[in-house]
């Protein structure tokens, strides 16, 4: 690839200690570069650790081992004016429409609340930047004075990603962006995220839990389970020469809307739940659960290494 | 052409919800019907009155919410006359439901065996042990991994998927002719939303129950549904076998809906197909078709009056749409085309 | 229906003419949603207007007659009601109509600033608590813990004697001291969950200073919740101004508080009843109001209420 490397995180760690319990290992080494104008997919079910790494990422987290670095800098040594620079730069679109939103500011508050942190577009041209946003992800200026309640959980997204636009940042991450909208809505939001990244040389870090949606957005699709990444591969050779088990099994439950193809197709169902991340064991997270499991998988952890070009798998069988 | 001999037939329903701002017309005459031991899906998105719909047929609608037209017949009873005796004597006997969040569905001080068997001891006079034994065959036919010791069990001991499957043994402890499952698998992962329909699939062939799925997931529809109803802004657009809905849709939501969904099967570019704009406000709908604000292919005629129904291939597979009025040929030449060359 | 008779117009619409993103509700806001969910509420309502009726007297009941509140006259000590002293005269001939509502000015008074002031360091102090956590939070948590554990009245008391007794000032002062308190706890408990919520999270990753977060985002979003329990202080701040007042405490003849004119009648309450009863009403109906204006208050903002 020969697009600078935007971001990178190097064995990046966050734990969680909860009480009585242990400690849930929420991010378990990961290491992954985001170069600029790229789209990186990060899929997995729910408590896979993909959304803390995400936070992790925008500094809502402070993370417990590994870096994170920006453009080459550790965000963790950022002085207070490069700290705020990177809050400009790196912004995130939330997973629920009805929650990341305050009831109580009027949409061009809403939107207008990067522009006064930072002081970009002061006096008049505030307004104006307000109405070029909201017209850039469909809405109009009659959208600007109504409050969030008013608004459907598309249309509140749009306004979530029109806020984060207003500080024209690099890299915006997108915590399942479209997961709790309609499927017709997903298209219109996820077409609106293509347009963006085309007209402003955006780079998303695109956190999901459906495998079929990031596919036409990714360039680069990371699959994670229980705080780790098991593959790593481009979009393309992702779902056709995917190599770890998990991946299989998870590209073969997404159900198609194709009655015949359906009849026809043979699924790999995966035994039992997703173990709690809850004071992990050593070996391989998906050991448990998976088909080919062997003695080893139980006991080492298998390093994520390359096994084609550009293509990274975490498993004991594969290469 | 309806005859009476279907399970459940729900004709011309209407409900309103009274609301401070006015009545909003959730359901705006829909009728469907189904037969015994098949599966139908309701398939919309939010607000489209799918959920409502089921309310109402179960009994479970709630103040504001009021019907204002149609009715109800299952078995040949009105289920809209009900007294609410008779109405518990036919709620999770023969007509059961499962839902979205289990969580929220189950008590938090119950053991879930007890649940289970909560419903088959109201309607059944059996002993204790004897209810017991049957908690324990319904477990096992839902492959409930040891029963035995997770009967005891709580809810909140047990995942996700595991108190799903726990909302499927509730429901169909008693035998229903009529299972209603309103978005049983959205909450889930894909990995445990596949065996969730696979065991919803197994156990309506074992024990005969006609499944009437809400969903707006056209993956799941196409592994479940024989018979689809589309559903938009309260009223039902287009309906047909799951492979005229799938094959040979009729009706632009219906291919805005296929079109939007991405396919795993098929190279994509990253132009998603979409709908613009949202569903109309029900407190106020539209004069002619709902869809028309929304619609690529609308004309002046579906902005002022809304279209008939009309029967395509077969009986059963019916769209209401302007475009297949014979005045229209042109427009439809040109969808067509368009649609041709998106494919 | 479809009219047979003329045939539909097929001519296409262009795009712009319908874009699908219509706004057909009337504009609301959340204090609306409030107010209308209120005026259902009978009780609620009638309370209000009765306050809102105490507050139009305390202002211009004194003007209604001649008499103040001050000038002692001898010569109608210890009068009945008529049609001259509307609620009698006490010892020294003092109007008690006019007492009455220039004492209902100085309780009212005392209550509102004893109420709203120590909510207002309440809800700061605790929403640093709660948004900053840890050990912060730990640090005021348990310096309230030990302020609770003593009776608010023992401070009060200590407060008086060394401030000196008397002026509204030194009352208000000394029930803001152990006011702040409660509402700390309450606003702490509601920013731990608000910071969850994701556009507080928004905020932080756009920059927001932790000082605009309280204050743009967190505290507004507490303030319905924080009325309620202002509306449901103010009777026990009235109770506790007239108590101060009953046992010499509180604000020193002659002028005149509801708790002051019970104190004076009690003396002389076998001879002449009605001083005593009259003052009692008027604090006994503003705690019974405020308290249904707050009950009301609480279910017009119960979410489950809402649609």
């Amino acid at each position: 690839m020969s697009r600078p490397v935007l971001l990178e995180t190097k064995n990046l760690r966050k734990t969680f200690e909860i009480k009585g319990r242990g400690v849930l290992t929420a991010v378990n080494g990961v290491s992954i570069s985001l170069h600029e104008g790229e789209t990186l997919g990060m899929v997995g079910e729910s408590g896979c650790g993909k959304t803390t790494l995400g936070r992790t990422i925008v500094k809502l987290y402070r993370p417990d081992a590994g870096q994170i670095l920006y453009r080459g800098q550790d965000i963790s040594r950022f002085s207070r004016a490069e700290n705020l620079r990177y809050r400009k730069d790196v912004q995130m679109i939330y997973q629920d429409p009805y929650a990341s939103l305050d009831p109580l500011s009027v949409v061009s508050t809403s939107i207008a609340e990067g522009l006064d942190i930072h002081g970009l577009y002061p006096g008049k041209a505030r307004r104006e930047r307000v109405l070029e946003l909201l017209q850039m992800v469909g809405l109009n200026k009659e959208h600007a004075n109504r409050f969030p309640h008013e608004f459907s959980g598309g249309q509140r997204q749009r306004i979530g990603i029109a806020r984060a636009l207003a500080v024209e940042p690099k890299l915006i991450v997108c915590d399942e962006p479209i997961s709790a909208l309609d499927v017709s809505i997903q298209a219109q939001v996820m077409n609106l995220l293509v347009r963006l990244q085309r007209d402003m040389g955006l780079s998303y870090l695109f956190i999901t839990h459906d495998l079929s949606m990031v596919r036409a957005i990714s360039d680069r699709i990371a699959v994670m389970y229980l705080g780790s990444i098991v593959e790593l591969a481009p979009a393309a050779t992702l779902y056709k020469e995917h190599c770890h088990p998990y991946t299989e099994a998870l590209l073969s439950a997404i159900p198609l809307p194709d009655p015949d193809a359906e009849a026809s197709r043979r699924r790999i169902l995966l035994k039992g739940d997703i173990p709690s991340p809850v004071n992990l064991g050593p070996g391989c997270p998906f050991a448990s659960r998976c088909p080919h499991a062997r003695p080893i998988c139980r006991e080492q952890r298998p390093e994520l290494r390359e096994v084609s070009s550009e293509h990274f798998a975490a498993c004991h069988e594969a290469g | 052409m309806e005859t009476s001999s279907h399970l459940l037939e729900v004709n011309d329903l209407a409900v309103s919800f009274f609301t401070y701002a006015g009545e909003v017309q959730a359901v705006r005459g829909i009728s469907w019907y189904l037969n015994k031991n098949e599966t139908i899906a309701l398939v919309g998105e939010s607000g489209c009155g799918k959920s409502v719909t089921i309310q109402t047929v179960m009994g479970l609608l709630q103040s504001p919410g009021r019907v204002t037209g149609g009715s109800v017949r299952f078995e040949e009873r009105d289920m809209l006359g009900l007294s609410a005796k008779e109405l518990r004597q036919l709620q999770g006997n023969h007509m059961t439901m499962i839902f979205q969040d289990p969580l929220s569905y189950l008590n938090p001080t119950m053991r879930v065996g007890e649940q289970i068997a909560e419903s088959y001891r109201l309607h059944h006079k059996v002993s204790r042990s004897e209810a017991e034994a049957r908690v324990l065959d319904m477990m096992h036919l839902i492959s409930f991994p040891e029963p035995e010791r997770n009967m005891y069990a709580y809810p909140h001991q047990l995942s996700g998927g595991m108190r799903q499957r726990i909302m499927v043994a509730m429901a169909l402890i008693c035998n229903p002719q009529v299972l209603f499952a309103d978005e049983p698998t959205t909450a889930l992962d894909v990995t445990i939303q596949a065996q969730i329909i696979e065991l919803m699939n197994s156990l309506k062939e074992k024990l005969n129950t006609a499944i009437v799925l809400i969903t707006h997931d056209l993956g799941v529809v196409a592994n479940m549904a024989q018979r689809i109803y589309v559903m938009y802004a309260g009223k039902i657009v287009e309906r047909g076998s799951a492979k005229d809905i799938f094959y040979r849709p009729k009706h632009p939501y219906t291919w805005g809906l296929l079109a939007s969904v991405p396919r795993l099967d098929a190279d994509q570019s990253r132009d998603f197909r979409y709908i613009p704009g949202t569903p109309p406000d029900l407190l106020n709908p539209p004069k002619g078709c709902p869809f028309a604000a929304r619609c690529r292919y609308a004309c002046r005629a579906c902005v002022s009056s809304i279209p008939e129904e009309m029967a395509f291939d077969s009986e059963d597979h019916r769209a209401s749409c302007w475009l297949y009025h014979p005045g229209a040929e042109a427009l439809l030449a040109a969808a067509e085309r368009e649609r041709g060359m998106q494919r | 229906m479809l009219n047979r008779n003329t045939c539909p117009d097929f001519t296409p619409i262009s795009p712009d003419e319908l874009t699908g993103e219509e706004m057909t509700r009337p504009e609301t806001t959340y204090f609306k949603d409030v107010w209308r969910n209120l005026k259902k509420r009978k009780t609620a309502l009638a309370s209000l207007f009765v306050l809102a009726l105490l507050v139009v007297m305390v202002l211009a009941g004194p003007m209604m007659n001649e008499y103040n509140y001050y000038s002692n006259d001898y010569a109608a000590a210890n009068q009945a009601p008529s049609a001259l002293h509307w609620f009698g005269t006490d010892t020294l001939g003092r109007d008690l109509w006019t007492r009455v509502w220039v004492g209902g000015r100085v309780s009212l008074l005392i209550a509102i600033l004893a109420t709203v002031i120590p909510y207002a360091i309440g809800m700061l102090i605790g929403g640093i608590s709660g948004y900053f956590g840890g050990k912060v939070d730990m640090f005021i948590m348990r310096l309230i813990d030990v302020l609770m554990g003593i009776p608010s009245l023992i401070y009060d008391i200590l407060l008086i004697m060394v401030l000196g007794s008397g002026s509204i000032a030194t009352l208000v002062i000394a029930f803001t001291i152990t006011g702040w308190l409660g509402s700390a706890r309450t606003t702490r408990g509601l920013v731990l969950q608000l910071k969850e919520r994701e556009f507080v999270m928004a905020s932080v990753t756009l920059g927001a200073s932790p000082i605009r977060i309280i204050l743009r985002h967190l505290l507004p979003n507490t303030l319905g919740i924080i009325v309620v329990g202002m509306t449901m202080t103010i009777p026990s701040v009235i109770f506790a101004e007239a108590f101060l007042s009953f046992i010499g405490l509180g604000i020193t003849p002659p002028n005149p508080s509801w708790g002051q004119l019970i104190k004076e009648a009690s003396e002389v309450f076998k001879q002449y009843p009605y001083r005593f009863i009259i003052p009692c009403i008027f604090v006994g109906l503003t705690m019974l109001c405020f308290n249904l204006l707050g009950d009301g208050l609480r279910d017009a903002l119960d979410p489950r209420l809402r649609s």
